[in-house]
């Protein structure tokens, strides 16, 4: 049988699936059990490259996996922004799988069967989500997500793990089935049904009044894009071990909930009608709120897996706030900032794993004078700054960019002077890590050096060397990516 | 389930069988009971009852596909037509009904042979089954029935059973005897209020038999002898459907009688008088009579939202296991009974979808919940500390189960909510899907509590962990666990057979509107 991209769809669900069963399986042999997650890691990669081909050469491929019940169907369908989103997860999981080797055996980790079982579950429910080819198929995927990352969150199992899972569990439980479940199926009565339609399903079926509710209701129900006041399960999720927390920021959870948001914002109510709803415009306020809240918080914060998370926060409204906005320019600049941010912010989360892998240590005031002994760890977390904080030439600095440009419309201007502040407070709550870590004393000279397994030096300095190369090929990127918001007149 | 496969079925058994399904269906376990009280010795009883309700079964599924190939069916005893003489009516509707009673009614037998070991005395084994296969006719007979005195003497069958059944816990636990008092007055003052409401029905139209009444009460009018007939039937039946706040015999019986006896109260008793509700308010005093409209929006929708509510947080406060299932059940009642006043094809279809998957839910959270008690006397949810590593299994069981309780994809229980919330929305009661949204997420809260308890909590000192490290129970009580647990995964993916049955009894009772 050859490949087919129909073919390519299912394999993206059954290769994660079938890694999970290898992982089982080989449970007593570690090496072997790893061999499963990489394996069908770099297979999975292999799948979604081809389909990213098939997609830019124009197919949009599409199959239904079963009819459900009331005439919905569980229907897969590969678009370029889910394509985008399944290349850069797949790609991320990867080389975060190779970390996660390095890290779990490090610091010597128990249960690691369970942990890598979860993550191919996990990895599935991702995949699943980028190709959803309708709103409640993406509704459970996306509950499927939650589901399988809680057993990683709660690794540990001590009382701070179960703390930050109970509340990792509950907002993002509870803001879906509470707020998001009702917006997909107010969706449903007023369309007739949830397919991502291309210029919008709800586009000319629904009043401005109750399409605001809806769009608070989607919103604030997307608990994973992690906007403020659903913000708080992120933090407290960083009680995960390392390649976790990377999984959850960069990967797959946070980034399918921006996705979402975009498609939603896209596909569901379409870029037009966005722009029409009152309530778009206070959400972007809110989005635009969360920006520079969370950069203070951040700033706050001693803690690096901490300080990173608010980062994450505020680096996700950016998203929200393109999709909001809702400027064809802003919106394709959120698109962009999700492959941007992932590959700096992996970066960083690796790199904050390998300095704890080689010296137990988590806090910013602990790391300087650390630059000498591990010259290479912080070299990578330095090019993740200023990815993150979006100079050139580094990828971050398109979709700043992007989203700035997009934002000229006079009622708009106001967010350009959010995205500035974030990035002068970007600045200052990065770089002085990696600078201290290179010029200050060390605090404890006697301490024998420390010595990162090569497993946690080796993947940032491939996502740091990322973000080099994403600068240059944003051509080919917004290439592949304007089709999708061209309907609404991309110039 | 497909016609061919049905057809197959039916042409390798003997004539009489397919002819005489309906009546069998009720007179074998009636007449198995006195049997297995004759036979005595425990095992020996248990064993007779199992072969007995899975022939039960299987006449429910002889039924089912007479039921898909024909339409309804009517059978006449003695052949003495209606209205004069006793009538079976089978159709969409209890079909659904009779396979949830059936089904569970066979596994949950087949679990407890070891749960009946341990709590009951082995001289009263033999009766406790016998009352079980009488609980089983009774209700199987209310459900199958179309006789409104019928459904009386039957519901009182299965009622007086239950007394003795939830009473028989007392060996374990002297609460049993309060709580199966407790239900015995409050379930016997339902049945009087019952029998004066059909008592009245007779008066006012002659007639006995259900068809007969609808078509004689049709274009009546106002009448007040049938308006009080329908208020004496629906507090009767609202008693015995544990509709809040009359409710307060269920926690008690579900939470001290014995573990077999919970979890197949739990996944059929309130169920079957559910249905008698359903029928009485759509089949015999149909909609459209003056005061139907108002009774359903004004009286059965608080009631429902109050129990989705109130019982869902009372659930969250409770300390016993099984109480806390026993009030997330009363709340669950008030999803289905949310359904029904709801009003159209789509809300009702909706509830009773619900009700079939809440029977799959509860059976298998109250089987886990037994073998965790059989294995390590846990009772309390602070003692499940640990189950995920000590018995793995049964906690995966209860963990599924417990993820469709609250509505999660991929598990049967979110379609309920899901049709729920659209027939909700379709009739404009924001109200309604607000207070089952907050129900929803209460009850996240209640079993996210017991979820955290037996995953990331450890196992306590004294439980000692064999060899394998796992304490499973033994195979008899894990695999129909199993079976319910899968039930759970299997109905999120193949709706077809519980949605096809409830939205074809809701057309038949309201017409049109189903999805």
């Amino acid at each position: 049988m050859s490949w087919t991209p129909e073919l390519g769809l299912i394999l993206l669900l059954a290769i994660p699936l079938g890694g999970g069963i290898g992982v089982l399986a080989f449970s007593r042999w570690p090496n072997l059990r790893e061999t499963a997650t990489l394996l069908s890691g770099v297979l999975l990669l292999a799948n979604v490259t081809a389909l990213v081909m098939a997609v830019d050469g124009g197919a949009r491929p599409s199959i239904d996996l079963m009819g459900m019940a009331g005439g919905m169907t569980l229907n897969l369908t590969l678009e370029p922004l889910g394509a985008v989103f399944a290349a850069l997860a797949s790609a991320l999981w990867l080389i975060n799988s190779l970390y996660s080797i390095g890290y779990m055996r490090g610091n010597k980790a128990k249960d690691q069967t369970r942990f890598y079982f979860s993550f191919t579950i996990a990895i599935a429910a991702a995949m699943g989500v980028a190709a959803s080819g309708n709103m409640i198929t993406l509704f459970i995927f996306y509950e499927a997500l939650t589901l399988s990352t809680y057993p990683l969150v709660a690794h540990n199992g001590d009382e701070k793990a179960r703390r930050g899972a109970r509340i990792y569990l509950t907002i993002l439980m509870g803001t879906s089935v509470g707020l998001f479940l009702p917006a997909v199926i107010i969706t449903h009565v007023l369309a007739g049904s949830t397919d991502f339609t291309p210029g919008g399903l709800l586009a000319g079926n629904i009043t401005t009044g109750l399409g605001s509710i809806l769009l608070i209701l989607y919103v604030f129900g997307i608990g994973k894009a992690a906007i403020m006041p659903v913000h708080n399960w992120l933090p407290n999720a960083m009680v995960a071990p390392t390649p976790v927390s990377a999984f959850l920021h960069a990967v797959a959870v946070v980034k399918a909930g921006v996705f979402t948001m975009l498609k939603m914002s896209v596909y569901v109510f379409g870029l037009d009608l966005m722009r029409e709803l009152p309530a778009s415009h206070w959400l972007a306020w809110i989005a635009a709120i969360s920006i520079v809240l969370a950069s203070l918080m951040a700033m706050a914060k001693d803690n690096l897996k901490e300080r990173l998370a608010y980062s994450t926060i505020s680096q996700l409204s950016y998203i929200t706030l393109g999709a909001m906005i809702a400027t064809p320019m802003a919106a394709l600049g959120a698109a962009v900032h999700i492959i941007m941010h992932a590959w700096g912010k992996i970066t960083l989360f690796m790199c904050a794993g390998a300095i704890y892998t080689a010296r137990h240590i988590t806090e910013v005031s602990g790391m300087k004078g650390l630059g000498k002994s591990l010259p290479w760890v912080f070299g990578a977390f330095l090019v993740g700054s200023l990815s993150i904080i979006g100079l050139p030439p580094l990828a971050g600095a398109w979709p700043k960019l992007m989203l700035m440009m997009g934002s000229t419309d006079p009622a708009n201007r106001v967010f350009i002077g959010a995205l500035i502040i974030s990035s002068l407070l970007n600045v200052a709550y990065l770089l002085p890590i990696s600078i201290n870590a290179f010029f200050a004393e060390p605090l404890d000279k006697k301490a024998k050096p420390p010595k990162a397994p090569v497993l946690t030096v080796i993947p940032p300095l491939i996502t740091a060397a990322g973000t080099i190369v994403l600068f240059f090929a944003i051509g080919p990127i917004l290439d592949f990516l304007r089709p999708v918001f061209e309907s609404g007149g991309l110039s | 389930m497909s016609l061919a496969f049905a057809s197959d079925f039916l042409a390798v058994l003997p004539a009489w069988v397919l002819a005489h399904a309906a009546a069998l269906l009720v007179v074998t376990p009636l007449l198995s009971g006195p049997i297995a009280l004759v036979l005595s010795r425990g095992r020996l009883a248990w064993g007779w009852s199992v072969g007995i309700s899975i022939i039960t079964f299987a006449l429910a599924l002889v039924l089912l596909a007479q039921v898909q190939a024909h339409g309804s069916i009517m059978y006449a005893f003695g052949n003495w037509a209606p209205p004069l003489g006793i009538a079976y009516n089978v159709d969409a509707l209890n079909m659904l009904v009779l396979l949830i009673v059936a089904g569970m009614g066979a596994l949950s037998l087949i679990y407890g042979l070891p749960s009946v070991q341990k709590e009951i005395a082995p001289k009263d084994q033999a009766p406790f089954f016998a009352a079980y296969m009488l609980c089983l006719a009774g209700l199987m007979g209310v459900a199958i029935t179309g006789d409104a005195f019928n459904v009386f003497v039957f519901l009182e069958i299965s009622s007086i059973s239950t007394y003795i059944l939830v009473a028989m816990g007392g060996g374990k636990d002297r609460r049993a005897l309060t709580a199966s008092f407790n239900y015995l007055i409050l379930g016997t003052i339902g049945a009087t209020f019952f029998v004066i409401g059909i008592g009245l029905v007779y008066m006012a139209t002659g007639t006995l038999n259900m068809a007969d009444i609808a078509t004689q009460l049709h274009g009546r009018g106002d009448d007040r002898v049938v308006r009080a007939a329908f208020a004496f039937i629906i507090i009767g039946l609202g008693l015995k459907t544990a509709m809040f706040p009359l409710h307060t015999w269920l926690p008690g019986a579900y939470a001290y009688s014995p573990t077999v006896v919970g979890t197949f109260l739990a996944s059929t008793a309130t169920k079957v008088a559910f249905y008698a509700m359903v029928r009485f308010i759509f089949g015999v005093f149909s909609a459209g009579e003056p005061f139907d409209g108002a009774l359903l929006e004004l009286v059965l929708a608080p009631m429902a939202i109050a129990a989705m509510i109130i019982c869902s947080v009372q659930a969250l406060y409770q300390t016993d296991i099984r109480k806390l299932l026993a009030y997330s059940s009363v709340a669950q009642l008030g999803y289905m009974l949310l359904g029904l006043s709801i009003g159209t094809a789509a809300g009702l279809s909706a509830g009773l979808l619900h009700m079939f998957n809440h029977a799959l839910m509860k059976g298998a959270l109250f089987m886990a919940v037994g073998i965790f008690a059989l294995t390590y006397g846990v009772r309390k949810v602070q003692d499940m500390a640990g189950l995920g590593k000590t018995m793995p299994i049964t906690a995966a069981a209860f963990t599924v189960s417990g993820l469709s309780l609250i509505g999660m994809p991929l598990f049967a229980g979110f379609w309920g909510k899901y049709f729920l919330i659209m027939a909700a929305l379709e009739r404009g009661w924001w109200w309604a899907i607000v207070a089952l949204l907050i129900s929803s997420v209460l009850a996240i809260f209640y079993v996210g509590r017991m979820m955290e308890m037996m995953y990331l909590r450890p196992p306590p000192k004294g439980r000692r962990l064999k060899k394998t490290g796992m304490a499973e129970a033994p195979l008899l009580a894990l695999i129909p666990l199993l079976i319910v647990a899968l039930g759970n995964v299997w109905f999120f993916f193949d709706t077809s057979l519980p949605k096809g049955l409830a939205d074809t009894a809701a057309q038949m009772l309201l017409g049109g509107g189903a999805p």
